[in-house]
């Protein structure tokens, strides 16, 4: 910081500004003099992407919040007097219902990309804890915003998550009674979610962007092939692989918004309710507390979760314990993944195949919670849980790769964990249940095979490579 | 191996695991019946002015649309300034054809007013056991191909009230308004047929209209009921369009620029 | 990056691109803003409210105003007397705009003496041109507070403003011009739309 007066190279009325406000100073340390890795691929777009899904979701609340009435009696008429009578305001409520659904999607591969090149490592553990706070604030912005249309889904959504909290013991029932503020959802309900919705939450938001981006740029930021790019540095002090964020990547992150866009707004103007899935049909019906929809799934960036829930049948205040702790499971990510090597491009095979089967397998838990639940499903959903559980104690157990002995003792433990929960689970008059669980170990014992007894036996599959120096390509 | 190998094998696995094990539960059978395709045409003008008349004259004694207007409905169908019709023109229309119902001051209401209905609604739910729906969004909550095979799915059933069921809304409370033009159909009873496939009809005694024709008139009605649950649809592709289009232009500049500056980085 | 590269870069392909793609991107944002800024405009629910009102004048007296609501706003319908249709011509040189020169305050078929299309039957928006109060019928002559010359018309409670029973306004009063003659046409003999001009008329 400049001492006062301060001291600008600026002139005119930039240079009047920067003597009163560090305007350049901050141009310079977060754009035109942030020196970012010059090999970023296409996965480093999604953060700015998540950015500008931020900017329409504001932009487009702020002008819905002109039309929409927060009140039980008249929500779901304002929405539709949105989308037939006033002017434009079909397009605009399209761009926030997708703009929901495209958040979630580009952030979880924003999320992916930083478990990928272990953007997590290196000093960087406070950019992943906040941005999954931020995930977390967006989840409670996204829950809210479903609620307001109120429809059925909406209706008996917030039902569900709400009960969430009732399963708590002891403080449950008061605790549910005073977030609702009645006994049964209803216009207060509706009305504190509003104020969440368009004040508190979205704030939240802002604030954490802000903080994420500073926390990163304080460290700098990652790359696919997870080299610090400040430990070599030129006579200037200018990392050697770093190129100023502005213009190289300005210029270069345009094609992609411009890509976005298009996929974007095709989905507005062509498929908006994209099969059901962004906006779904049972919503169309106004809110009816007499009347469950035969068929209820949450939105579909929830329904990993879901099923997470559903899986968890000890109790209703387990299962919801276990969603919640797969939630937090990747919070501690940072901290479970102790291998010194941050891209997978240079860990072993296994680390790989861990990551794709924990990918595949959230993909498979996002399936089953829209879908109703037969014997299969219900047993599949257990399994898939069981493995996106055991996903951070096989990445905890890669962690070191140079004594495979200890990928057995990890096996036999974590094996002996599933097929104990099993005993547990079986009970021969259930013959149905039984016969799921006598054929559906296969999946976690597995998975544990090939991320654990792979690299132990395949010694290729264990082999490590050293981190280059400088960036590749 | 090398990394290209690794990203394969990584782009592969995903889906192949994801696919491979889902296809392998198999999943649970699909369940209801299946429905006949409405195949709904928004183009079509002419259906959708017979439908919203038919809806007017058929349905609307009951059932509201109360998220839409009289007049916005008439531009949408076709009667509007683009085929010759002027604001006179509409309102003397809509007032022949589709206005039945009346304001408090007894004279119809006026053209921008919500297409609500005349019968009250306490009064319906007494006669029929069941509130009677508002059809606003039928078209999305259920969809064209559902209303489509609900209006041809009556069937004779001397066990409910009515004396009519229906094939894709069992024990439903409507009685069967069209079917002095479609006739009485019967439900042909074979081993299984509730579970799955569309349940076999047939004409048992002849309404007013022939079999094509009656077919004709729910598809105008499903057409109408259709278009009505998003306004918007009529519109929006051709927005899509031009903004992809613009897109594409927006594209080939800020592409030559990133390749222009990157020309700098080796 | 090396910096021979700055003495072979191409600037003014740079500089032409960076203007054709702010110019694209420029236009993009204003066609994005455009249906945020026009869902401003009146609904199709304030349209339908905002439509044109239908009156029946027929039992209306001579010397009687009939109010009705068009647009939220409150229309007067005014059956004048002969006598206040005599003394209006009095007033003029009082007058800020005796003649109804202001094209905007009235349509064209208003912009005679009487400010109406038939002489007996006046048609006004009740709302005072000054800051938008809703002014006091006044008919009798003379009264006490309003003076000696007073020939019947309207005073605004809020600024003081005076008007005669033609809508147009004294002099040194705030409102700076008349009140408003809505667009209106006659269905009937006894039957007045507002809000319409009325086709060809």
């Amino acid at each position: 910081m400049a001492a006062y007066p301060r001291t600008t190279e600026a002139t005119g009325v930039l240079g009047w500004i920067d003597e009163r406000f560090p305007l350049l100073e901050t141009w310079k340390a977060h754009m035109s003099e942030y020196y970012a890795p010059k090999n970023f691929n296409v996965w480093y777009y999604f953060g700015v992407l998540a950015m500008l899904v931020l900017v329409i979701q504001i932009v487009s609340g702020i002008f819905l919040t002109m039309h929409y009435k927060p009140d039980a009696e008249l929500a779901f008429a304002s929405v539709e007097y949105i989308m037939r009578d006033v002017p434009g305001g079909w397009f605009i409520r399209y761009m926030h219902s997708t703009g929901a659904s495209a958040f979630f999607i580009v952030v979880y591969f924003h999320m992916f990309r930083g478990i990928m090149y272990g953007s997590y490592k290196g000093k960087r553990e406070l950019v992943w804890l906040i941005g999954m706070a931020l995930y977390l604030a967006l989840m409670a912005e996204a829950f809210m915003g479903y609620m307001l249309p109120w429809g059925q889904m909406s209706f008996w959504g917030a039902q569900v998550i709400i009960n969430l909290f009732q399963t708590i013991p002891v403080v449950g029932d008061g605790l549910s009674i005073w977030i609702r503020g009645d006994f049964v959802i209803s216009d207060p309900t509706l009305n504190r979610l509003f104020a969440f919705h368009v004040a508190a939450v979205p704030l939240i938001l802002v604030a954490l962007v802000f903080v994420h981006i500073v926390a990163l740029h304080t460290v700098g930021s990652n790359n696919p092939d997870g080299v610090e790019i400040k430990a070599i540095k030129d006579d200037k002090g200018i990392p050697l692989d770093g190129i100023p964020f502005h213009p190289y990547y300005t210029v270069h992150d345009i094609p992609a918004i411009v890509v976005f866009l298009m996929a974007f707004f095709a989905i507005i103007f062509f498929a908006p309710e994209m099969g059901g899935y962004f906006l779904e049909h049972a919503n169309f019906e106004p809110a009816n507390p007499l009347k469950t929809p035969k068929h209820i799934a949450p939105v579909w960036y929830f329904t990993p979760f879901y099923t997470v829930l559903r899986a968890v049948t000890l109790s209703p205040f387990m299962g919801t314990l276990a969603m919640f702790g797969a939630i937090i499971m990747l919070f501690l990510l940072p901290w479970l993944d102790r291998n010194p090597i941050k891209s997978w491009r240079y860990r072993n095979t296994a680390h790989m195949l861990n990551l794709a089967i924990f990918a595949a397998v959230f993909m498979i838990l996002g399936y089953l919670g829209v879908k109703a639940v037969t014997p299969e499903y219900k047993e599949l959903g257990v399994r898939m849980t069981e493995i996106y559980f055991l996903f951070f104690a096989v990445i905890f157990a890669h962690s070191k790769s140079e004594n495979p002995g200890r990928y057995l003792i990890w096996f036999l433990v974590l094996a002996a964990a599933i097929i104990g929960i099993d005993f547990w689970r079986y009970n021969p008059d259930d013959a149905v249940s039984a016969g799921q669980i006598m054929w559906q170990w296969v999946w976690p014992i597995g998975y544990l095979a090939l991320t654990l007894l792979l690299p132990l036996f395949l010694r290729g599959c264990n082999a490590e490579k050293t981190v280059p120096e400088r960036v590749t390509s | 191996m090398s990394n290209s190998i690794r990203k394969w094998i990584f782009v592969l696995t995903v889906p192949v695991l994801v696919v491979g094990i889902l296809g392998m539960m198999g999943g649970g059978a699909g369940h209801g019946v299946t429905l006949q395709s409405a195949n709904v045409n928004f183009d079509d003008k002419a259906s959708l002015q017979r439908g919203a008349k038919y809806y007017q004259n058929y349905c609307s004694g009951c059932h509201s649309l109360r998220f839409s207007r009289f007049n916005r409905v008439a531009k949408d169908i076709g009667l509007n300034a683009e085929n010759g019709f002027s604001d006179d023109d509409v309102t003397t229309l809509l007032n022949e054809n589709l206005i039945f119902i009346r304001g408090e001051d007894g004279k119809k209401v006026k053209v921008g007013s919500l297409m609500k209905t005349a019968y009250n609604p306490k009064a319906a739910a007494e006669a029929f056991g069941a509130s009677v729906p508002d059809l606003s969004l039928v078209g999305r909550s259920r969809g064209a191909d559902w209303i489509y095979s609900y209006l041809n799915g009556f069937y004779l059933d001397p066990s409910r009230p009515t004396g009519m069921n229906n094939t894709v809304f069992k024990d439903v409370g409507m009685p069967h308004v069209l079917g002095n033009l479609q006739g009485w159909q019967t439900l042909d009873h074979n081993k299984g047929d509730e579970h799955h496939g569309a349940p076999k009809l047939s004409l048992s005694k002849p309404g007013s209209m022939t079999g094509a024709e009656y077919d004709k008139l729910t598809r105008d009605i499903t057409n109408f009921l259709a278009y009505v649950s998003e306004p918007a649809q009529l519109s929006r592709k051709m927005y899509g369009i031009f903004t992809l289009l613009f897109l594409m232009v927006l594209f080939g500049f800020a592409y030559a620029l990133s390749k222009e500056y990157w020309k700098d980085i080796h | 990056m090396s910096d021979s590269d700055s003495n072979t870069v191409n600037k003014g392909r740079r500089r032409m691109l960076i203007a054709a793609t702010s110019v694209v991107g420029a236009v993009g944002t204003a066609a994005f803003a455009t249906p945020l800024l026009i869902s401003w405009m009146p609904s199709e629910r304030a349209k339908a409210a905002g439509a044109p009102v239908e009156v029946n004048v027929s039992k209306v007296e001579p010397g009687q105003l009939l109010r009705v609501i068009w647009r939220g706003k409150p229309i007067w319908v005014v059956k004048r007397t002969d006598q206040m249709i005599a003394d209006l011509p009095k007033n003029s040189a009082l007058l800020v705009d005796p003649e109804s020169a202001v094209a905007t305050q009235q349509p064209d078929y208003a912009q005679n003496e009487g400010r109406a299309r038939k002489p007996d039957m006046l048609v006004l928006i009740g709302i005072c041109t000054h800051l938008g109060c809703s002014p006091t019928y006044r008919p009798e002559l003379a009264p006490a507070d309003l003076g000696a010359n007073w020939k019947g018309g309207w005073y605004c409670p809020c600024h003081g403003s005076r008007f005669d029973l033609a809508g147009r306004v004294f002099k040194n009063v705030p409102a700076p011009t008349n009140l408003v003659v809505p667009p209106h046409f006659y269905k009937s003999d006894d039957v007045i739309l507002i809000g319409e001009d009325g086709g060809a008329a």
